[in-house]
């Protein structure tokens, strides 16, 4: 039996509804403009949208037991890791709005999150914040810190070289990393069984020679039990752990995949595990009312509400500031890396 | 249709990604080496829609889903090509070549002359390539010049359907690693509109167009453009309204960048001195220098102007505003070449 706190249940509570509630709202925001015909480079938010309802349990579950110092590398579907691990909303929502004020100022966009406040981190290609994580764990190591770095990826990614080395990297160098995949049964179109060779992806620890788990149920406070121990065996500076846990995807891969690969039954079946529903009734069982809930509920939708009004708001970049920010030092010609002559005076060298 | 070219007649008009696709179920069919390995490329018939249809003719053992292991399969397409079969795979994205790239330009590209041509590679490594849908730093680049840069690779980059046909015939046929790179927007894909040109009349028996011939998609006598893929179709319109000028552009349409035509840019220059070079891959050390290089080698004397349109040597953004600032448009073509009409 879990010994979790109720006021941490009730966060993480808070936390999913605000990233389904953000995940709707930005879905209708992404359909808006592209009507009649869905054109991707139109409306308020172009380009890829993939979406993460149906994944909270992990976000939240896993995040709850991290501080701000705490690296979180993401995939291309980040909302719900980035709501749970405190990225600051409003700046994060202009980022997908592309507008000036966004995280990265309109440049990064959806799957290219940063908020360096909150050591949080997302990239598009395949298993690549993988490597940056244990990068992250080996910088904790050496300075002789106690935080952890976590990173998520889906069960798609399980295949990747990055990975794969990442996890024998961060087993070798004993580092305080944190693997957490997303096992929601697809790859877009690819069904685990087609591409991968097991069905539980924390068996890939086993050949690392690191702890493996797998949460099989959409239950957040069992997500939330099994990432207790595997933070705190890195926080305690026992290495790595690998942590698979079941979510599912409610929507399509990204906005506009009309899934027809899809049947009709995988895609109810995802529809009714409803880890939200389940997080209620276990607050319940903990006398937590319906009245506390929809409190918590109207917090979560008005913070989501709030963000997008903001980010809706703030203007669009100046096209001349695409030219800004390839390296964080402009190069200007020739950079100087030797002292002067005037500087390095009579001494020997 | 295009200068050179004939259609054989036909009123049949096919998307590009209809026309790729006819020429590999063609191939197919003819023969059982080769096979199409690519990640969602069955059920789903490609992101892009390169493989729609494949699954249905030729089953899962053909059209073959593939984990997401780059290094992987691209390596095994090496290692069945090097085994005599021909396998086609395919990167969803070109972005995503960094994960493969070992296998593509250390094995796939030199394994023919490490072998001092005892060994021979043909395959075809094809992907989605390309930006203005607002798709970001790593998934809207063409990477152009990266492939034609590293030797080994013949490299295609088709711009209308009927290209797009031929030049896969010739890829499959072809006895070496050829990279078939094609361009998102150009597809005619539903949720990605594709502008007028691509769709063309394609001739439903087998052809190929041979590697190395640019064609001149518009005579012209004043300006020489030289480009390729979607590019094609932004020189044509700022063509079509510079001719309401009075100035006649000749647009010489690359279709493979290795081997490359330098004959034709060579011939297209001597006859109107300017020359405006347009690409969307990034600027520097790429595609519209080596162009630029080709004609001042030999032809310097014929050459008295020369610009070049390209995407600034910056990661492609996201934002509306800063996507269509560096991706060359329409207005830059026709600034470029009224730059070099001025510059006497
Ligand atoms: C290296 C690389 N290959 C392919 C892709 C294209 N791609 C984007 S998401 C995706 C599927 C990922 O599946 P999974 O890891 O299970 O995550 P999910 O989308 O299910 O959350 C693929 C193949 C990519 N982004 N990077
Ligand atoms: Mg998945």
């Amino acid at each position: 039996m879990s010994m979790v706190a109720v006021s941490e249940l009730q966060e993480m509570y808070e936390h999913m509804v605000a990233a389904r509630h953000y995940e709707e709202r930005l879905q209708e925001e992404y359909l808006e403009g592209k009507q009649p015909a869905f054109d991707i480079s139109a409306g308020p938010i172009p380009g890829e949208l993939h979406l993460a309802a149906g994944h909270e349990a992990s976000g939240a579950g896993v995040c709850q037991h991290l501080r701000d110092d705490d690296t979180v590398t993401a995939p291309h579907r980040p909302h719900h890791v980035a709501i749970a691990k405190g990225v600051d909303l409003e700046r994060m929502t202009a980022e997908i709005f592309g507008r000036e004020t966004g995280l990265s100022k309109g440049k990064g966009g959806h799957m290219h999150l940063f908020d360096p406040d909150v050591n949080f981190a997302c990239s598009g290609i395949i298993a690549e914040g993988c490597p940056p994580a244990v990068g992250a764990g080996l910088a904790a190591k050496k300075r002789n810190t106690d935080s952890v770095a976590v990173a998520f990826l889906g069960e798609g990614a399980i295949d990747q070289g990055a990975f794969l080395e990442s996890l024998n990297l961060a087993s070798v160098q004993n580092l305080p990393v944190v693997f957490v995949i997303e096992d929601n049964d697809w790859a877009i179109s690819m069904p685990k069984d087609r591409v991968t060779d097991v069905e539980n992806g924390a068996q890939r620890a086993e050949g690392f020679d690191l702890p493996g788990t797998r949460v099989d149920s959409d239950d957040a406070v069992a997500v939330y039990d099994a990432a207790g121990e595997a933070i705190g065996r890195a926080r305690d500076r026992n290495g790595p752990s690998l942590l698979e846990v079941q979510v599912h995807r409610r929507m399509g891969h990204f906005m506009g995949d009309a899934e027809g690969y899809r049947s009709d039954e995988d895609q109810e079946a995802a529809a009714q595990r409803d880890s939200i529903d389940r997080l209620a009734g276990t607050l319940r069982a903990h006398d937590v009312g319906g009245e506390a809930l929809e409190e918590l509920r109207e917090r979560a939708r008005n913070r989501v509400e709030g963000a997008i009004e903001w980010a809706k708001d703030q203007p669009e970049p100046d096209p001349e500031s695409a030219y800004e920010d390839v390296f964080s030092t402009p190069p200007s010609g020739v950079t100087e890396t030797a002292p002067s002559a005037a500087d390095s005076g009579g001494e020997d060298r | 249709m295009t200068e050179g070219e004939t259609d054989g007649g036909t009123d049949r008009s096919l998307t590009m990604s209809r026309a790729m696709v006819e020429a590999i179920a063609h191939e197919m069919r003819e023969s059982n080496d080769v096979f199409y390995m690519g990640e969602d490329i069955a059920d789903y018939g490609g992101i892009f829609d390169s493989t729609e249809g494949l699954l249905d003719e030729f089953g899962h053992d053909r059209v073959m889903d593939v984990p997401i292991s780059e290094t992987a399969y691209i390596g095994a397409a090496v290692g069945a090509a090097q085994a005599g079969m021909r396998p086609i795979a395919e990167l969803m994205f070109v972005d995503f070549f960094g994960v493969g790239m070992d296998q593509i330009y250390n094995q796939m590209a030199k394994n023919t002359y490490m072998s001092g041509g005892a060994v021979s590679v043909p395959m075809v490594l094809t992907a989605a390539v390309g930006g203005t849908y607002n798709d970001a730093a790593q998934h809207s680049q063409t990477l152009y010049g990266t492939f034609a840069h590293l030797p080994g690779m013949k490299v295609v980059v088709p711009s209308t359907a009927y290209d797009a046909k031929g030049l896969m015939h010739n890829a499959i046929r072809d006895d070496d690693p050829v990279v078939y790179l094609f361009h998102k927007r150009l597809m005619g894909i539903g949720w990605l509109p594709a502008p007028d040109g691509p769709k063309t009349n394609v001739p439903e028996d087998e052809y190929t167009i041979p590697f190395g011939r640019a064609d001149i998609k518009r005579d012209g006598a004043d300006v020489t453009v030289v480009t390729l893929g979607l590019h094609v179709h932004r020189a044509l319109e700022a063509a079509e309204s510079l001719a309401d000028d009075g100035i006649d552009v000749e647009i010489v349409d690359l279709r493979t960048l290795v081997p490359l035509d330098t004959e034709t840019i060579r011939d297209s220059v001597s006859k109107t001195g300017r020359l405006v070079v347009v690409d969307e891959d990034y600027r520097s050390y790429g595609v519209t220098s080596e162009v630029i290089a080709s004609v001042a080698e030999d032809g310097l004397a014929d050459l008295d102007a020369v610009e070049r349109v390209a995407l600034p040597d910056v990661p492609i953004p996201y934002a509306r505003p800063l996507e269509d600032e560096v991706i060359p448009d329409t207005d830059d073509i026709t600034t470029a070449v009224h730059s070099v009409l001025s510059d006497e």
